[in-house]
């Protein structure tokens, strides 16, 4: 048996991937919701929204910003922007035309678009095939309590998260283009009679899905303090199996979804013999029993469909 | 009126068909005004994380073609045919068999990366192309067969850890370390050989782990290595990892040595760790290019090529192995098995690497590894920087003092 200490530790480290895990794994419950389909390019739109915080950060300090919170909130500002967009454009281009194609149409188009965005960063932005440093701008340094290490910058990074998740909340229970989300993902023809605009919803839904993937990036940067262009693979893969745990089409089944499989890849490279080298194996292998045996994920309604 | 041809006489058919004869009989050879073309492929990875190593590759390669082309001695034009292995196994085996399915490409200089290079092997050989690695250090791509096609110039990870061994455990006094590897043949022979040099020399390994290529979280290993306060944290993998567990063992508080094998010596981990690359320790085969016997000569046609990329720690290997290529080309004609054949039994004492001399499986037997330092951003000798100078202290050693 490990120590207590030990295995809150390791608790914390899992939280620490859980919760970027979360913010992408949101996204692609919101776009299951609303538009019934899996937008596979997701993983990299989170790659992009590293990248471009990264860039927003360089402009920054390029145009003299001396404040590291100020460049910060702005290298936030911009990714979100500039991602959501993007996103946004990618369900234009990806998702709508194929709305009467079979799934796997869609499936494969956004596929192919994460292909083309990861490529692109490869080749046009500046030694895009290295690894890329990301500046240091979170307090560094820590405490101790009850033996387990905690850092300021972790701390942060904690409360970001949560933010953008309870901003993420109060947006689709508290606003008029919340409700007309959750309309749609009940019922999009009935919700378009009754006046919602569904392709300001379809966007507004693709932008705020992205621009949360852009925090999940620009957060990864500042905790792994390095990006690459293919973070976004594994991202995104991980991403969807914590959806998919936490119950497609369902905003907190998202975030539990990606706590958990966070927690269990950290737990199962800290106390499984040899597990650091089947971290993976036993993290997907606990997602596809568990789906075996609920489908529907831990929040889920019973069908997959819609919530 | 008559027909123009009619008006030719005997004596000019006779004159005119034997001034055509004449010059038939004295046209030009081949290889007399215009030298035959041979073909020689590169592969190396020009793309990913490792790309900084497999560019300079190509870079040096090219520059021994350059230099070859423009010697008025030569019997042939070489060509190249540059191949992208991305590092990946299954890229390095579409990328062989293309070279080795152009009946033009007489031979290759092939794989910075030991997954590549052990993936390829048999491709080489059943296409009867001859390979010679450049880069990759796993002993089983010259020692696991008696393939006549394969050759390496540059050494294996057994030399280079069995003075990694040594040196920190005999001359900086380390004795316990914990092992994060690839789980890649590159990260687990180098884990197995150096465990074994470690335990001969005294030391301890207190935990090893395996992990996957390319994995973005290392926060659960390093919590479980540190639990054993290890003296040293080593790592057997390349650059993109590397970088990723030294600055990770900041964030986790693991206050322990950082040392790595050649798959971290580039420029690439020092940009992209920044600080946390400070006092690093690296091993790589051959000495700094500037350190070789032709290594300033290397340098200056290197500069004077314009290439962008620097030419990295084994860009001077890759320009061996293709000077090689083509002296054995000019020595035996562009025949594949004759290449072959004339490369395995190479012994030259005049290479800018010093002399090369390969055994029976056509293994280059270089004894000479650098231990290096990451000082200020570089990657210094150790022998010349100021840790060996005893101006700076080592973190690992700043550590075990506190």
């Amino acid at each position: 048996m490990p120590p207590l200490e030990l295995l809150l530790q390791q608790a914390l480290n899992g939280l620490m991937l859980g919760v970027m895990y979360a913010l992408i794994a949101v996204g692609f419950t919101l776009f299951f919701g609303v538009l019934d389909v899996i937008h596979f390019s997701h993983g990299d739109i989170y790659m992009l929204g590293a990248f471009a915080g990264l860039t927003a950060l360089a402009a920054a300090t390029a145009a003299g910003v001396g404040s590291g919170v100020v460049a910060l909130a702005f290298a936030f500002l911009a990714s979100i922007l500039v991602t959501g967009l993007i996103g946004v454009a990618a369900e234009r281009l990806c998702v709508k035309p194929l709305a009467r194609a079979s799934p796997l149409m869609t499936l494969l188009a956004t596929l192919s678009l994460g292909l083309v965005i990861r490529e692109a960063v490869l080749i046009f932005y500046p030694r895009g095939a290295d690894p890329k440093p990301f500046p240091r701008l979170l307090p560094q340094g820590g405490f101790e309590i009850g033996g387990v290490a905690v850092r300021y910058e972790n701390l942060v990074i904690l409360a970001i998260g949560l933010a953008a998740m309870i901003a993420v909340d109060l947006v689709i229970t508290r606003t008029r283009m919340g409700a007309a989300i959750r309309a749609v993902a009940q019922d999009a023809e009935a919700a378009q009679m009754m006046g919602v605009d569904l392709d300001r919803t379809v966007d507004a839904t693709f932008f705020i899905g992205s621009g949360l993937a852009a925090v999940a990036g620009i957060l990864s940067g500042l905790y792994y303090s390095e990006i690459h262009f293919i973070m976004g693979i594994t991202g995104g893969v991980i991403g969807f199996s914590a959806a998919a745990i936490g119950g497609l089409g369902n905003v907190y089944g998202a975030i539990l979804g990606g706590l958990v499989f966070g927690l269990l890849q950290t737990m199962a490279a800290a106390f499984i013999p040899r597990g650091s080298e089947f971290r993976d194996v036993v993290a997907f292998g606990v997602v596809m029993l568990f789906l075996i045996v609920r489908p529907r994920g831990i929040l889920g309604a019973r069908t997959v469909e819609r919530v | 009126m008559s027909h123009p041809s009619r008006s030719f006489s005997r004596r000019q058919l006779l004159a005119g068909g034997s001034a055509l004869g004449l010059g038939l009989a004295l046209r030009p050879a081949p290889g007399w005004g215009q030298k035959q073309t041979v073909k020689l492929a590169f592969i190396g990875p020009l793309t990913g994380g490792t790309a900084s190593n497999g560019l300079g590759g190509r870079n040096s390669f090219l520059l021994a073609l350059q230099e070859r082309n423009a010697d008025p001695k030569g019997k042939y034009h070489y060509d190249s045919e540059i191949l992208d292995d991305e590092c990946k196994p299954t890229v390095a085996v579409q990328a062989a068999l293309k070279a080795s399915s152009d009946p033009a490409i007489v031979a290759g200089v092939t794989h910075y990366c030991s997954v590549t290079a052990i993936a390829t092997v048999d491709t080489y050989h059943k296409a009867g192309m001859p390979a010679m690695v450049w880069g990759a250090v796993l002993p089983e791509i010259t020692y696991s067969h008696e393939y006549v096609e394969i050759t390496r110039v540059n050494g294996t990870m057994i030399n280079q850890n069995n003075i990694a061994a040594d040196f920190a455990v005999k001359t900086l006094g380390f004795k316990t370390f914990a092992l994060i590897h690839d789980t890649t043949d590159y990260g687990r022979a180098h884990a197995k050989w150096f465990t074994q040099f470690v335990e001969k020399a005294g030391g301890k390994i207190v935990s090893t782990q395996g992990t996957a290529k390319d994995q973005k979280d290392y926060a659960a290993e390093l919590t479980r290595a540190k639990a054993d306060r290890p003296e040293v944290l080593w790592y057997g993998g390349l650059t993109p990892d590397g970088v990723r567990v030294r600055v990770q063992m900041d964030k986790v508080g693991v206050r322990a040595q950082f040392q790595g094998t050649s798959g971290i010596k580039s420029d690439t981990f020092n940009e992209t760790a920044g600080g946390a690359a400070e006092g690093s320790l690296a091993f790589v085969e051959g000495a700094p290019t500037e350190k070789l016997p032709g290594g300033q000569k290397f340098l200056a046609a290197y500069a004077k090529a314009g290439f962008k990329e620097p030419s990295e720690a084994y860009g001077p290997f890759a320009y061996v192995a293709a000077n090689l290529v083509i002296d054995a080309v000019e020595a035996v004609g562009p025949d594949r098995a004759k290449v072959a054949a004339r490369l395995k039994r190479t012994k030259k004492s005049d290479t800018i690497i010093g002399p090369v001399e390969f055994d029976d499986h056509g293994q280059n037997t270089v004894p000479l590894i650098s231990k290096y330092v990451s000082q200020d951003g570089k990657w210094l000798l150790w022998e010349d920087s100021e840790y060996a100078a005893g101006k700076r202290t080592l973190p690992g050693v700043k550590y075990k003092q506190m």
